[in-house]
């Protein structure tokens, strides 16, 4: 049997996922912290795996205020996910949709690490980092939708694998392209000197892409402030990682650039490692690899159930021990910084606001025709013509903006 | 009518494929010309829409809508409609037994016996081992293990050189590009080495048992990356064959052809057929010809090409168009392989009607509709009575939701077969 060798090794890497949620913070503040208190926290053991660098440290600061956010942002973000996935079974949203149920702290402890003016790129898995990246839940929705919300992520030319918003290079639609683009974008903040990190995400799959390792090469090569990070959801569509990959330590697959395994189930461990490694980079230290040990609870795609190739057993134990959005309510009960009520209030208010979301994307304007010719070239260098439909069917037809 | 209101309702549900449907099957008493021209194409659209919202109640299938398909003419629903075409005959396929199989499962079949009869046959590519995104490999990693059927990572290039490779000792590569839109990254390998792998080495080497197996054209919500036509990229490259085919019959058979074709091969499946197309298919071993195109209806007044998915709106354009008018015979021609087309057949109808209209997915400018047109020129010019057609996609990236006005519908098709008689 195939089934148990796998899994066996699918439970080994993520055993320090597991961890995480049965050790106890330990705390060295006593007493229930103020409304803007913050507390000195260790990260459990094994939040980290290091490939030819010291890790960074287990002890970190977390703020009340902003570990709530973060919570928030979590819980918005599942609400979005799942609320996406309604829409598409009610034939609201169609074509290729790629939900990231499961991974919500890579997105949102990235961002919590990071500044909006760093440059995030990244695959077609990309709603959760559509919205922390400045978006909002109502144009995320209107573009899945075909619907065009003023506040536009690719106009709805693109759909669900292609939003884009400020300082985020997209969501891109073909397995590991994104990659080499991002060693470009890095390139540019060495250039121009802008001390700003890139942070480029693809998948278990997408690193057995030979561009990626191009990409790792003139990263090294010309020193970059780059930082590629895996996103090991374990499975590249049907295939699990171990059957793909000769070397499953994707964090180690740089050679000779350094990286480090983080526990992308815990959120405060990827803020932590996110932000340890815009340090690395922007000390002139050269790239580096990370890589989110995660977990996607549905399948690939919306046509994917997602279980032939996995077990039901291991989506729920996934679920009930390793989720991130528990992991951290835990935490934030266990240091008095939220009770049980108020995270039921967060729940409603993230449903509330992704309520309204798909209500306002009802009601927006379906795209007007016109947008069929834009942004194909840049404005002003059109050329006279752009063959497109008019209502003589002539074919060669003037298009004017 | 109340255009406010049917825009209203057509925002809301754009996406539904019964609108997408309606579309395509709207009634030619509704296609007046008046209509075409006072009001946009998105009003238009809509109003055709109105008219037979009732009429359609089936939800449509996950892969998308092809219409026309289930009541094509073109598609052989009978035992007997199958084994007639003299292509079987030929092959001695007229006296074996026919099984009902859709695009897909033919294709299956065609790979399932090419590993039967060739033991140096192998399948590989993404996700193939548990039967692919599509179904085309479902049960054959069960039928002939995992030596010869297996799943490769994520890595296009990776996977076209493996191929090369295994092709140039003499073995039968099968591999499988996921989507025909994720073949870029093997471009390199197909072009500069597969294409010119003989040649560059004076015949000691080639890639001839190599064939390449992608989903292409539109799907009906595919956006940029799983809806393009490249075919026209890889019919710039000599020494490679490329083929596109229209139904299960046509699959199984150019398939298999394909695969035993000393050249390497580029076999695009529109993925829209997958199961929208179902047919009678002899359970034998047969191939149809590369290269050769066929006349699927004879005419004597327009020609009009097509291939793939294309050929089924093609179809319903001439239905339309010789309800127009009385008396018009159109000739339809499946081209069936690209690379390298049957230019005989072809100028060998335009020299009889004098008309052409091409149509395919694929952008216009550069499109193979382009090559068709300027080698008619050349062979067919005091013959031809009115300047060549060509229906095609825009010269945009494909949009996901102006798909329906991106695709050469039938409509469109309609219209040039209009103009080219009107002329």
């Amino acid at each position: 049997m195939l089934v148990n060798p796998r899994l066996s090794m699918l439970s080994r890497s993520i055993s320090l996922l597991s961890r995480s949620s049965q050790l106890r913070a330990r705390l060295f503040s006593s007493s229930a912290p103020a409304a803007s208190e913050t507390v000195n926290y260790t990260l459990p053991e094994g939040s980290f795996q290091t490939y030819e660098c010291d890790p960074p440290s287990h002890d970190i600061k977390v703020n009340k205020e902003e570990t709530i956010n973060m919570y928030k942002q979590m819980v918005l973000m599942r609400r979005l996910e799942t609320t996406a996935d309604g829409l598409y079974k009610s034939k609201h949203i169609r074509g290729f949709c790629h939900l990231c149920t499961g991974q919500e702290a890579v997105a949102v402890g990235m961002e919590a690490a990071i500044t909006p003016d760093d440059h995030v790129i990244t695959a077609y898995r990309c709603h959760g980092f559509t919205l922390v990246r400045g978006q909002t839940p109502h144009a995320i929705l209107a573009e899945l939708m075909g619907e065009l919300a003023f506040s536009l992520t690719s106009l709805c030319k693109g759909g669900s694998m292609h939003m884009f918003s400020k300082n985020f290079y997209g969501g891109n639609g073909i397995v590991g392209a994104q990659v080499p683009v991002g060693a470009g974008i890095a390139f540019a903040q060495q250039y121009l000197n802008t001390k700003q990190a890139t942070y480029i995400l693809y998948g278990d799959g997408a690193a057995n892409q030979g561009q990626v390792f191009e990409a790792y090469n003139i990263s090294k090569l010309w020193n970059l402030p780059a930082i590629y990070v895996c996103e090991n959801n374990h499975y590249g569509m049907g295939t699990s990682a171990s059957r793909s990959s000769a070397d499953t330590n994707y964090f180690a697959r740089g050679q000779y650039i350094p990286g480090l395994r983080v526990n992308g189930m815990d959120i405060l461990a990827v803020r932590q490692a996110c932000s340890w490694a815009k340090d690395w980079v922007l000390s002139d230290k050269g790239p580096l690899v990370l890589e989110m040990v995660t977990y996607r609870y549905g399948g690939h795609s919306m046509s994917d159930p997602g279980t032939s190739y996995r077990t039901r057993e291991e989506i729920q134990h996934m679920r009930s021990t390793n989720d991130p959005i528990t992991g951290l309510k835990q935490r934030l009960l266990d240091l008095d910084f939220l009770t049980e009520s108020e995270t039921k209030q967060i729940d409603k208010d993230a449903r509330a606001t992704i309520d309204e979301a798909v209500k306002l994307a009802h009601n927006d304007p379906f795209p007007d025709e016109t947008e069929l010719y834009t942004y194909i070239f840049v404005e002003g260098s059109e050329p006279p013509f752009v063959r497109g439909r008019e209502k003589e069917e002539v074919g060669h037809v003037v298009h004017k903006q | 009518m109340n255009f406010g209101r049917s825009l209203l309702s057509l925002r809301k549900s754009f996406f539904s494929p019964r609108l997408l449907k309606a579309t395509n099957y709207c009634n030619p008493r509704n296609n007046n010309k008046s209509l075409l021209v006072h009001v946009s194409p998105i009003q238009y659209f809509h109003v055709s829409i109105c008219n037979h919202q009732e009429e359609i109640s089936t939800p449509p299938p996950p892969e998308g809508f092809m219409p026309g398909v289930a009541n094509s003419k073109l598609i052989k629903h009978t035992h007997e409609e199958a084994i007639k075409n003299p292509e079987l005959v030929k092959a001695g396929m007229s006296l074996g037994e026919t099984k009902k199989m859709n695009l897909f499962q033919s294709v299956n079949d065609a790979m399932s016996i090419a590993l039967t009869t060739d033991d140096k046959a192998i399948i590989f590519g993404e996700d193939v081992a548990f039967g692919g995104v599509f179904r085309c490999t479902l049960g054959l990693v069960e039928m002939f293990g995992q030596d010869r059927v297996f799943n490769t990572p994520l890595t296009e290039q990776g996977i076209v050189g493996f191929g090369i490779g295994v092709a140039s000792v003499g073995h039968t590569a099968i591999a499988e590009i996921q989507f025909a839109d994720y073949i870029f990254p093997a471009f390199d390998q197909l072009v500069n080495e597969a294409a010119k792998y003989r040649y560059r080495s004076g015949g000691e080497f080639n890639a001839g048992g190599l064939t390449v197996r992608a989903p292409c054209s539109a799907v009906g919500h595919g956006a940029h990356y799983h809806s393009q036509s490249p075919e026209a990229f890889f019919a710039h490259s000599p020494g490679l064959k490329v083929v596109i085919p229209r139904s299960p019959i046509q699959a199984k058979g150019l398939l298999l052809a394909s695969i035993r074709d000393c050249n390497p091969v580029i076999f695009f499946e529109p993925k829209i057929l997958y199961r929208a197309a179902v047919e009678r298919v002899p359970i034998g071993d047969y191939e149809l010809p590369i290269g050769k195109a066929e006349i699927l209806k004879p005419g004597k007044d327009v020609t009009v090409v097509g291939y793939g998915s294309q050929i089924y709106i093609l179809e319903n354009a001439i239905q339309m168009a010789e309800k127009k008018i009385p008396g018009l015979s159109c000739e339809l021609i499946d081209l069936r392989t690209i690379l390298p087309w049957d230019e005989d057949l072809v100028a060998k109808s335009v020299n009889k009607t004098g008309r052409l209209v091409i149509a395919h997915e694929a952008p216009k400018t550069s499109g193979f509709g382009a090559e068709i047109a300027a080698t008619i020129m050349e062979k067919c010019f005091l013959r031809l009575e009115s300047p060549i057609q060509r229906v095609c996609g825009w010269d945009t990236p494909f949009p996901l939701v102006f798909e329906p006005f991106y695709t050469p519908d039938m409509i469109r098709c309609y219209d040039a077969i209009l103009k080219v008689v009107k002329y």
